[in-house]
């Protein structure tokens, strides 16, 4: 419980100051308090004048940051510049899609990439192990931009992209610390007194490997989330990639700040939870 | 793999000089527009042909080539001097210092990388000229990429700080800037070198993608990522296999960074 409240705190901690990062990065802004409408000829000086004050009732950054806090408590993101709709709306449409895309992406990332790594120290073949190895480490040197352009080229699911960029990490990574827990001296004990592969692999390579396996699935959703912004944009996905994208091209800071503080939060969560369960792990098998 | 190690040194190698040498060898400027001749097949005259504004594709490759594998290693080398000098100085020093880097250095890699990219992108202004362009993508990303480094430069010190080396030259009376100096930084090369290579095949992709998503270098000037943009234009009905030049290109090079820096990452 004290360990979960830690974790709890250090994400508190981070957003708060990651919060004020962004925050800072909005005020400090070139146009910061200046707004297209002051150009409406039909406006008159003193609705110019109100419009300015609207803008500057901020003040200083730390009043700015209460006021961005304060909003933020209760639930407002405030309202993006380029697309005039409140910053919660579009979370809630767009979120859910770049959580399918993701755990989409995720599983078969996963899944390829820890099947490879078994067959690829079980087999225990060299022809496997570089062919394996060859096809990761390829696909380690493709933009993930690039990938979602030849998936629209060749008319396929542009989701399977985030998968493909995950997958070469996951199979790297996890081929070494497979390797090198197949090495050690109980496993060789074990083979050598005629257990089966399966087995050993179950019982004695899996779950030495397991806490740090669980170590790099917090990293993977950090990378599957950056991911999504050039899969979602040139796979025309509706996901809040292809939003951060537009609030980036239409230099819409407000909304950019906040997706880039919603996707951190994910990422923390994620790499807390991987964290947590990968000590009760190994404090289960101590 | 020693001669695969060798292969892809000696590849880098050619592939530098010949962008290096990009104003002798291309055989036209990379924004001059053959008119008469848009989107043609390779010829003699265009060895890979043109693309759809008539430019020579060839020329066009070089000097991308040229502005990516300059560009990258110099963003790499501003990386690894800012996470030497927190990440040393935090490491050397030790204390609160120390706990307030590592804790920044959790916030930024708590941040995912081109989320963190595009927003401090979007903060400077878009319409620039190409040169401009070119500097501001690469700088963001020499500025930005530290964090990681960092961490492993300050653990790094914080090792050599306790070693006895570093004892005896204090028991010597070296102290301060001396020690730093003297006996912590050339012992703290290796990793820093690790560390430059390491971060050069990813400023290269990271580049790739930006430029994909038209927040890269700004044309007419070329870039990996503006010359991959290209194959949004590819049909399979139209068939022109070499517009994926730049691709293999891209993938080879990256490939032989990887096999390169093996070495560092081991000597390290």
């Amino acid at each position: 419980m004290r360990r979960f409240a830690r974790h709890a705190a250090r994400i508190l901690i981070i957003l708060l100051l990651g919060g004020f990062l962004g925050a800072t990065l909005v005020r400090l802004a070139p146009g910061f308090g200046t707004d297209e409408e002051e150009l409406d000829s039909r406006l008159n000086q003193q609705s110019i004048q109100a419009l300015r004050q609207s803008h500057t009732n901020d003040g200083s950054l730390g009043q700015f940051y209460l006021h961005y806090l304060t909003r933020l408590l209760h639930g407002d993101l405030g309202t993006s510049k380029t697309l005039q709709q409140p910053v919660t709306r579009l979370l809630a449409e767009r979120f859910p899609e770049t959580l399918k895309s993701v755990g989409m992406g995720l599983a078969l990332g996963w899944s390829l990439g820890l099947a490879l790594a078994i067959v690829a120290v079980m087999s225990r073949s060299w022809f496997i192990d570089l062919f394996t190895s060859l096809a990761a480490g390829a696909l380690l040197c493709v933009p993930a931009a690039v990938l979602a352009l030849l998936f629209v080229i060749a008319q396929a699911p542009g989701r399977l992209v985030l998968g493909l960029v995950v997958f070469p990490k996951i199979f790297r990574y996890a081929r070494n610390l497979l390797a090198r827990s197949a090495s050690l001296p109980h496993v060789l004990t074990a083979r050598a007194k005629g257990l089966g592969g399966f087995r050993v692999l179950l019982w004695h390579i899996l779950p030495v490997a397991a806490p740090q396996l669980l170590a790099l699935a917090g990293v993977s959703v950090s990378l599957a989330f950056a991911a999504s912004i050039p899969v979602e944009v040139l796979c025309d996905l509706p996901g809040i990639g292809q939003l951060a994208w537009k609030a980036a091209m239409g230099r819409d800071l407000q909304l950019l700040v906040s997706l880039t503080m919603v996707v951190t939060a994910v990422t923390l969560v994620a790499n807390s939870a991987s964290d947590l369960v990968g000590r009760s792990l190994r404090e289960g098998a101590a | 793999m020693k001669w695969a190690r060798v292969a892809a040194i000696v590849f880098l190698v050619v592939v530098s000089a010949a962008c290096l040498l990009a104003d002798f060898v291309a055989p036209a400027p990379y924004s001059h527009q053959f008119r008469d001749v848009p989107d043609a097949a390779p010829s003699r005259q265009h060895l890979l042909g043109t693309d759809d504004l008539g430019r020579d594709r060839f020329s066009r490759l070089l000097y991308g080539t040229r502005v990516s594998l300059l560009l990258a290693p110099a963003a790499a080398l501003l990386s690894s001097l800012l996470a030497a000098l927190i990440g040393g100085t935090a490491g050397f020093v030790g204390g609160w210092l120390q706990r307030s880097v590592m804790a920044a250095t959790d916030l930024f890699l708590s941040l995912p990388w081109l989320f963190l990219l595009i927003t401090v992108r979007a903060l400077l202004p878009l319409n620039v000229a190409p040169i401009t362009s070119v500097l501001i993508t690469f700088a963001l990303l020499g500025c930005l990429g530290w964090a990681a480094a960092a961490r492993v430069i300050c653990a790094d010190a914080r090792t050599l700080g306790s070693s006895d080396f570093m004892l005896l030259a204090r028991a010597s009376g070296s102290s301060g800037f001396r020690l730093l100096w003297r006996h912590l930084l050339p012992n703290l090369k290796p990793i820093l070198f690790a560390q430059f290579w390491i971060s050069i095949p990813v400023f290269i992709l990271t580049e790739a993608n930006l430029g994909i998503l038209g927040l890269g270098v700004a044309e007419p000037l070329p870039s990996w990522g503006s010359l991959l943009r290209e194959l949004e234009s590819f049909s399979a009905f139209s068939g022109h296999p070499w517009q994926f030049v730049p691709l293999i290109l891209f993938i080879v090079v990256v490939s032989c960074f990887h096999l390169a820096l093996q070495k560092q990452e081991l000597s390290a």
